[in-house]
C-alpha cells in the first residue's frame, strides 16, 4: 500500500489537469457542435455529445487500468504488441467494411475500432524499446534502418487500408529520430524536398502560367536550392574559396543571363536558372577532385536532386497521388477554387472561424456550425465551433492551452532517466503536434484536408481512448522515473 | 567531455522541440488573426448563409373621409416567391396545377426572372417574385401543397379595398415601385408597392409607415430552423398614418354619378376651411381596377381611353374660366375705383371696341348697373370696365403696362396664375400673360385694351383650372379671403400642415363683394341659373361658357350656398355640352342640396334622372 501512495505523489496532476480540461473542453465543443436550435435536450445518448459522454466515462476507465498496471510491463510487451497490431492491422485490410473505400473500420457489435488508433501506440512503444536498449545508435546504420522500419512499416499497411491521413502521422515520429542523434539535415532535407514540391507546383501551374515561355516554379526553385548549397558548402567546409567561386558564378550567370535574354530574347531566364544549376555543379565536382571532401560531391548530389524533383514534381503529382488528394493539395495552394465542391469543406469552415471575428458569437451562437454549414463539425472541423463561438481571443487560448500541453509532456519526457520513457514521451510529444498541426491546418485553409482529428477534442470513442491509452501510459512511466535504471 | 557534449547536444534539440511546438501555435495564431480580425469578408458570408431576413410589412394607413367613414382599407394579397437555388427536385407540373398556369406561362415567367436585363436584382439564393398580388382565394389552393415545393415561399402584402368605387384619381393607387423610385429612396426594395398617384402618393411618407424585419435562421439545406435569437434582433413593422380626408365620401359619390357619361369636373369647397368636400373628374372609373393582378392590363386600357379617365380635370384641366371671370373683374374694378355698384353702362347687344368691330352680347336692357351686368352676364360692361382701367386713367396707372399689372396682381392674388398649392401631385396653374409678353406680341405702344378685350369677359389668353374657380367661390363667399385648398384634415392626429391652415388675405374690401354676391343672388333667383333653384336653399351662382375651338362649347357654373353664412363653394364644368345653364347648373345645385340637405327635394328627382342619363359622348 505505501508504494500505491508514492504512485500517487508522483504523477503528474498538471499532465491529468490539462488532459481533464481538454477533454471536457471538446466535449462542451461537440455539444455546441452536434447541438440544434430546435431540440435543445442535453443528455440524449443518441447524439453525438450524448454518446461522447459514455465514450469519455469510459476513456477515464481506461485511463485508471493504464494507471494500475505495472510500468514494467509496456516495456516487456512492447515488441509483441507491435507484431500483434501489425498482423491487426493487416487483418483489417481484408475484414473490414468498405466505409468510402477505406478498409480501416473493425466492426464488434454494434462498435466500431478504428486500429490504425491503436497502432500508434504500438509503435510507440516498439520504437521506444528498441531504440533505448543497450548500445543502440543511430550512427549505427542498421539501428538507423530498424528504427526507420519500426516506424513506416505500420504507416505502408495503412496507407494499404487507403487512410493516407493516418499514415501520414507516422512521418512525425521523424523527430524522436532526432531528438535522439539523427543528423538535422535530413529533416532540413525533408523540409525544404515538400518546399521545393510545392513551389514547382504553385509556380509552373499558376492560372496564366502557361502564357509566358517562363518556368516561374523552376526559377524560384533553383535560386533557393543555390542559395541553400553555398550555407551547405560554408557550414559544412569553411571554405571560403570555394563560397566565393560560388559566388562568382552566380554574378556571372545573372548578368550574362539578363544581358543574353535582353539581346536574344529567345533565351530565358529559366534556361539561365538551369545553366546556373549546371556550372555550379561542375564546379563543385571540381573542387572534390581538387580537395578530396565528400562534402561537395554531397551539395552537389543536393542540387541535382532538385533538378531531377523540380522535373518530376509534375509528374509525381499527377500519377502517385489520387485525385481527390490532388484537388485538396490544388486548394490549398490556391491553384483551384471550387467552393461548391471539394473546396466547400474549407470555404465553409473558414468562414466559421473568421466569422467568429475577436470576440466570438457566444457559446452556443455559432450559425455556421449549427445550420450544418461546416461537415464534420464535430470530428474533423471541430475546431470551427471554436473559431466562430469564441473568436480570436478564444481560439488563441484554446492553442496556447494546447501549446503548453505538449511543451509540458517535452518537458516531463526530458526530466526521465529511463530512454525507454523518455524516447516514448518524444513519440508521444511528435503525434499530438502533428495531429494539431495537420487539423488546424486543414480547418484554417493553410494544409489540404487530411482527415485526422484533434486529440481529445474530436469526436469520437476510438481516438479519445487511443491518445488516452498513449498520455497515461507515458504519465504512468513518468510517475515511476525514479525507480528505473538509467540506460544512456 | 564526451558526455557533457552529448548533454549539450540533446539540450538543443530539445530546444528545437519546443520552438517547433511553439512555432506551429505561433503560426496559427498569426493565421487566425488573419481569419478573425483583419478579414471581415466572412462574418458576411457567414450572415448571407445562415440567415434569411423576411421583411414584415407594415400595414399601410387607412384613409377616412370627411366624418370618419372608412374609405380605404387593407384586405391581404399574396406575392408567390421562388429560390431558385432550393428548387431541388421540384414537381413543376404540381406546382403549375396549384397556380392554375401552364407550363409555358411557368417557363416564360422564370426565364423573365433569370433575365438580368428585365430582372437585375436576380440570385440564386435571394426569393424572385414569381407571381405577385394573388387574391387569398388563390392563395388558399396553393397554401395546402406549399410544403410539397421546396423554394417556394409566400410573402403577404396589403392592397388596397375601397368602401365605395369613387375618388379613383383622388386618392390615386399603389403600384410596384420603379427602378427610379428604388434608387432615390434606400427604403424600397424590388417588388415594393408605393404610392404612384394621387393622394397615395402625396402622402406616400405617412401612409407607408416602417418596414420590419424578422431574421429567420436556414440551415445548409434551406430549411428555415426557426428565428435568429429568438426573435431578439426582430424589428416590428410600424403601421403607416390613416388620413382622414377633408372629402365627403357620399358627395364625392353622388358628383361622380351626377357626372357619368359626361367629361368635366365637380370641386366643392367649404369656404370658411379650404376643405374640399368633393373633387371629382369625370369620366370616372372603379379604384379597384388599379388593384391586384390585373392593375397594369386595366391601366393601359384607362390610359388609351380617348375620354383620358386618368386626366384628373379638377387640377389639370386649363379651360377659358368664361363668365366666371366677370366677378373676378367687378372686384378689381370697384377696388380700383374704375366703376362702382350704380355705375351704368349701356350694352346695345355688344361692345364696340372699332368703329365697325363688335364683341358681342345677348338681349338684355340697357343700360344697366354692376349687379345687373351680372345677373344678365353682360359682356359689353365689363369691356367698358377695361377700356376705362387700362386706356383712360393714365393719370393713376402711367400707361397700359402700369394698368395691366395692377390688374394682374389682383388676378394672382385671388389664386389664378400660378398653382394654388393644393396638397395632391401634378396639380397645374393658369394661364395669365405677363404685360412684357403682350409688349412682344404688340409692341410696346402697340396694344390697348381693345387689343386684348377678351380678357375681359374671361375668354382670350386666360386659363384656369375648375379648382381655381371654385376658389374664387370661396374667395367670395368668404368675401375677401380664402384657405388654400386641401384634401386632407389629418394625418394620424396631426392636424393638416400650417400652410392650409393660414387664411389667404385678398386686397379688396368687403363691401365691394357684398355687391358681387348681390349680383350672384340673383343669378339664381331670375338670372342664367333660375332653373337651379333649390326649395329652402338661397344661393348665389355665376354661369359661365368656355369657348371651345375644338367642338361644343364647355359648360360652366360656380356658386355657393347658403348664401348667408356659406357652407360650400362649387364649380362644375361640363365639357362639350354648351351653354352653362343647362348642364353645369342644374348638377351644381343637386350637389349643393345633396351636402346641406343630405337627401334631393322630391320634386328634383327628374332633374337629377336626366342629369345621370345625360352622355356627351
Amino acid at each position: 500500500m505505501p508504494r500505491n501512495v508514492n504512485i500517487l505523489q508522483k504523477i503528474d496532476w498538471l499532465t491529468i489537469g490539462l488532459y481533464l480540461f481538454l477533454v471536457v473542453f471538446g466535449w462542451i465543443t461537440i455539444y455546441a457542435a452536434s447541438y440544434n436550435f430546435e431540440d435543445t435536450q442535453y443528455l440524449d445518448f443518441s447524439t453525438n455529445h450524448g454518446k461522447q459522454l459514455i465514450w469519455i466515462a469510459c476513456a477515464f476507465v481506461v485511463a485508471l487500468v493504464v494507471m494500475m498496471v505495472d510500468s514494467k510491463f509496456y516495456n516487456n510487451v512492447a515488441y509483441v504488441f507491435y507484431a500483434l497490431m501489425m498482423l491487426l492491422l493487416v487483418l483489417t485490410i481484408f475484414i473490414a467494411p468498405d466505409i468510402k473505400g477505406s478498409h480501416s473500420w473493425l466492426r464488434i457489435g454494434s462498435f466500431q475500432i478504428q486500429p490504425a488508433e491503436f497502432a500508434k501506440y504500438a509503435t510507440l512503444l516498439c520504437l521506444a524499446k528498441f531504440m533505448s536498449s543497450y548500445q543502440f545508435s543511430l550512427d549505427n546504420k542498421r539501428n538507423f534502418l530498424i528504427s526507420l522500419g519500426i516506424i513506416f512499416l505500420p504507416a505502408l499497411i495503412i496507407i494499404a487500408q487507403s487512410e493516407t491521413g493516418s499514415a501520414l502521422v507516422f512521418v512525425s515520429l521523424l523527430l524522436v529520430l532526432f531528438r535522439e542523434g539523427m543528423n538535422g539535415i535530413f529533416l532540413v532535407l525533408g523540409v525544404l524536398v515538400v518546399l521545393f514540391f510545392i513551389l514547382v507546383l504553385r509556380y509552373n501551374n499558376l492560372p496564366g502560367a502557361a502564357e509566358s515561355p517562363e518556368i516561374y516554379g523552376f526559377i524560384i526553385t533553383f535560386i533557393i536550392a543555390l542559395v541553400v548549397a553555398i550555407v551547405f558548402v560554408h557550414l559544412y567546409t569553411r571554405d571560403k574559396l570555394c563560397v566565393r567561386m560560388m559566388l562568382g558564378v552566380y554574378a556571372l550567370c545573372l548578368l550574362s543571363g539578363v544581358a543574353l535574354h535582353y539581346f536574344y530574347p529567345s533565351i530565358l531566364y529559366t534556361h539561365i536558372a538551369f545553366a546556373t544549376m549546371g556550372i555550379t555543379i561542375v564546379l563543385l565536382f571540381a573542387r572534390m577532385y581538387m580537395i578530396r571532401r565528400k562534402t561537395y560531391f554531397l551539395v552537389a548530389l543536393f542540387l541535382m536532386g532538385t533538378i531531377g524533383l523540380a522535373l518530376t514534381a509534375d509528374y509525381v503529382f499527377n500519377n502517385v497521388l489520387a485525385p481527390h488528394q490532388q484537388v485538396r493539395i490544388k486548394i490549398v495552394l490556391g491553384l483551384e477554387e471550387d467552393p461548391q465542391g471539394a473546396g466547400y469543406n474549407v470555404r465553409q469552415s473558414q468562414i466559421a472561424i473568421g466569422s467568429g471575428g475577436v470576440l466570438g458569437k457566444g457559446y452556443l451562437n455559432g450559425t455556421q456550425t449549427k445550420l450544418s454549414y461546416v461537415p464534420e463539425q464535430d470530428t474533423d472541423f471541430v475546431f470551427c465551433t471554436i473559431g466562430e463561438e469564441r473568436g480570436f481571443l478564444g481560439s488563441v487560448l484554446f492553442i496556447a492551452v494546447y501549446a503548453f500541453f505538449m511543451i509540458r509532456l517535452i518537458f516531463l519526457a526530458e526530466r526521465q532517466r529511463s530512454a525507454f520513457t523518455r524516447i516514448y514521451g518524444y513519440g508521444l510529444v511528435s503525434i499530438f503536434l502533428f495531429h494539431f498541426f495537420i487539423n488546424l491546418g486543414m480547418v484554417t485553409g493553410i494544409t489540404p484536408v487530411i482527415g485526422i482529428p484533434l486529440p481529445f477534442i474530436s469526436y469520437g470513442g476510438s481516438s479519445l481512448w487511443g491518445f488516452t491509452i498513449m498520455l497515461f501510459t507515458f504519465i504512468r512511466l513518468d510517475a515511476n522515473r525514479m525507480e528505473v535504471l538509467q540506460h544512456t | 567531455m564526451q558526455y557533457k557534449r552529448k548533454h549539450q547536444d540533446s539540450q538543443s534539440r530539445q530546444i528545437v522541440m519546443v520552438l517547433l511546438v511553439l512555432l506551429v501555435a505561433l503560426l496559427f495564431v498569426v493565421r487566425l488573426f488573419t481569419l478573425q480580425v483583419l478579414d471581415d469578408s466572412f462574418k458576411e458570408s457567414a450572415d448571407s448563409n445562415a440567415f434569411i431576413k423576411k421583411t414584415l410589412y407594415p400595414s399601410r394607413g387607412l384613409i377616412y373621409d370627411r366624418y370618419g367613414n372608412l374609405m380605404v382599407s387593407n384586405q391581404p394579397i399574396y406575392d408567390v416567391m421562388l429560390v431558385m437555388r432550393e428548387m431541388v427536385d421540384f414537381d413543376t407540373l404540381a406546382f403549375c396545377n396549384a397556380m392554375n398556369i401552364t407550363r409555358a406561362e411557368f417557363d416564360v415567367r422564370l426565364d423573365e426572372i433569370k433575365n438580368r436585363r428585365k430582372n437585375p436584382g436576380y440570385s440564386r439564393y435571394t426569393p424572385q417574385v414569381f407571381a405577385s398580388q394573388i387574391t387569398y382565394e388563390e392563395y388558399g389552393e396553393l397554401q395546402e401543397k406549399l410544403f410539397r415545393f421546396p423554394g417556394v415561399l409566400v410573402q403577404q402584402r396589403v392592397a388596397r379595398k375601397y368602401t365605395l368605387p369613387c375618388g379613383a384619381l383622388q386618392i390615386g393607387s399603389l403600384g410596384e415601385a420603379s427602378q427610379k423610385q428604388i434608387d432615390a429612396d434606400a427604403y424600397y426594395k424590388r417588388g415594393d408597392h408605393i404610392g404612384q398617384s394621387g393622394l397615395e402618393k402625396q402622402y406616400e411618407n405617412y401612409l407607408r409607415g416602417t418596414k420590419g424585419e424578422e431574421i429567420l435562421m436556414r440551415d445548409v439545406h434551406g430549411r428555415i430552423k426557426g428565428k435568429y435569437n429568438d426573435g431578439a434582433n426582430d424589428v416590428a413593422p410600424i403601421p403607416g398614418k390613416n388620413l382622414t380626408l377633408s372629402l365627403d365620401m357620399e358627395l364625392q359619390a353622388y358628383g361622380e354619378k351626377l357626372m357619368q357619361g359626361k367629361m368635366g369636373s365637380i370641386v366643392a369647397i367649404e369656404p370658411e376651411t379650404g376643405e374640399i368636400l368633393a373633387m371629382v373628374s369625370a369620366p370616372s372609373f372603379d379604384p379597384e381596377l388599379l388593384v391586384g393582378r390585373q392593375r397594369s392590363a386595366n391601366y393601359a386600357t384607362l390610359a388609351a381611353d380617348t375620354t383620358k379617365p386618368l386626366f384628373n380635370r379638377p387640377v389639370m384641366a386649363q379651360y377659358p374660366p368664361g363668365s366666371t371671370f366677370k366677378l373676378v373683374q367687378a372686384l378689381i374694378m370697384q377696388q380700383e375705383n374704375i366703376f362702382d355698384r350704380n355705375t351704368l353702362f349701356p350694352c346695345k347687344n355688344g361692345y364696340y371696341y372699332t368703329k365697325t368691330r363688335k364683341l358681342g352680347c345677348h338681349h338684355h336692357k340697357s343700360p344697366i348697373d354692376l349687379p345687373t351686368s351680372i345677373e344678365t352676364s353682360c359682356n359689353a360692361y365689363y369691356c367698358y370696365g377695361l377700356r376705362r382701367m387700362f386706356d383712360e386713367r393714365l393719370d393713376k396707372y402711367g400707361s397700359i403696362q402700369g394698368a395691366y399689372n395692377v390688374w394682374r396682381d389682383y388676378v394672382f392674388d385671388m389664386g389664378f396664375g400660378d398653382e394654388l398649392g393644393i396638397d395632391y401631385p401634378g396639380e397645374k396653374g393658369g394661364v395669365v400673360y405677363r404685360s412684357q409678353t403682350y409688349d412682344k406680341i404688340y409692341g410696346k405702344r402697340g396694344w390697348k385694351s381693345a387689343t386684348i378685350i377678351s380678357i375681359a369677359i374671361g375668354q382670350g389668353e386666360l386659363l384656369s383650372t375648375p379648382l381655381q374657380i371654385a376658389n374664387l367661390a370661396a374667395l367670395i363667399a368668404n368675401k375677401g379671403y380664402y384657405y388654400t385648398p386641401h384634401l386632407v384634415k389629418k394625418v394620424g392626429d396631426d392636424l393638416v400642415d400650417k400652410t392650409y391652415r393660414t387664411p389667404h388675405k385678398v386686397d379688396i374690401d368687403e363691401k365691394y363683394f357684398d355687391v358681387a354676391i348681390e349680383g350672384m343672388h340673383r343669378v339664381v333667383k331670375k338670372g342664367t341659373a333660375r332653373y337651379g333653384k333649390i326649395p329652402g336653399i338661397e344661393f348665389c351662382g355665376k354661369t359661365g361658357t368656355a369657348q371651345n375651338p375644338h367642338g361644343e362649347d364647355h359648360s360652366i357654373f360656380m356658386a355657393f350656398a347658403p348664401k348667408d353664412n356659406p357652407k360650400i363653394a362649387i364649380s362644375v364644368y361640363v365639357e362639350n355640352s354648351g351653354f352653362g345653364a343647362t348642364w353645369a347648373v342644374p348638377i351644381a345645385s343637386l350637389m349643393i342640396e345633396k351636402y346641406l340637405n343630405r337627401e334631393i327635394d322630391p320634386s328634383r328627382l327628374q332633374i337629377e334622372k336626366n342629369m345621370m342619363e345625360k352622355s356627351f359622348y
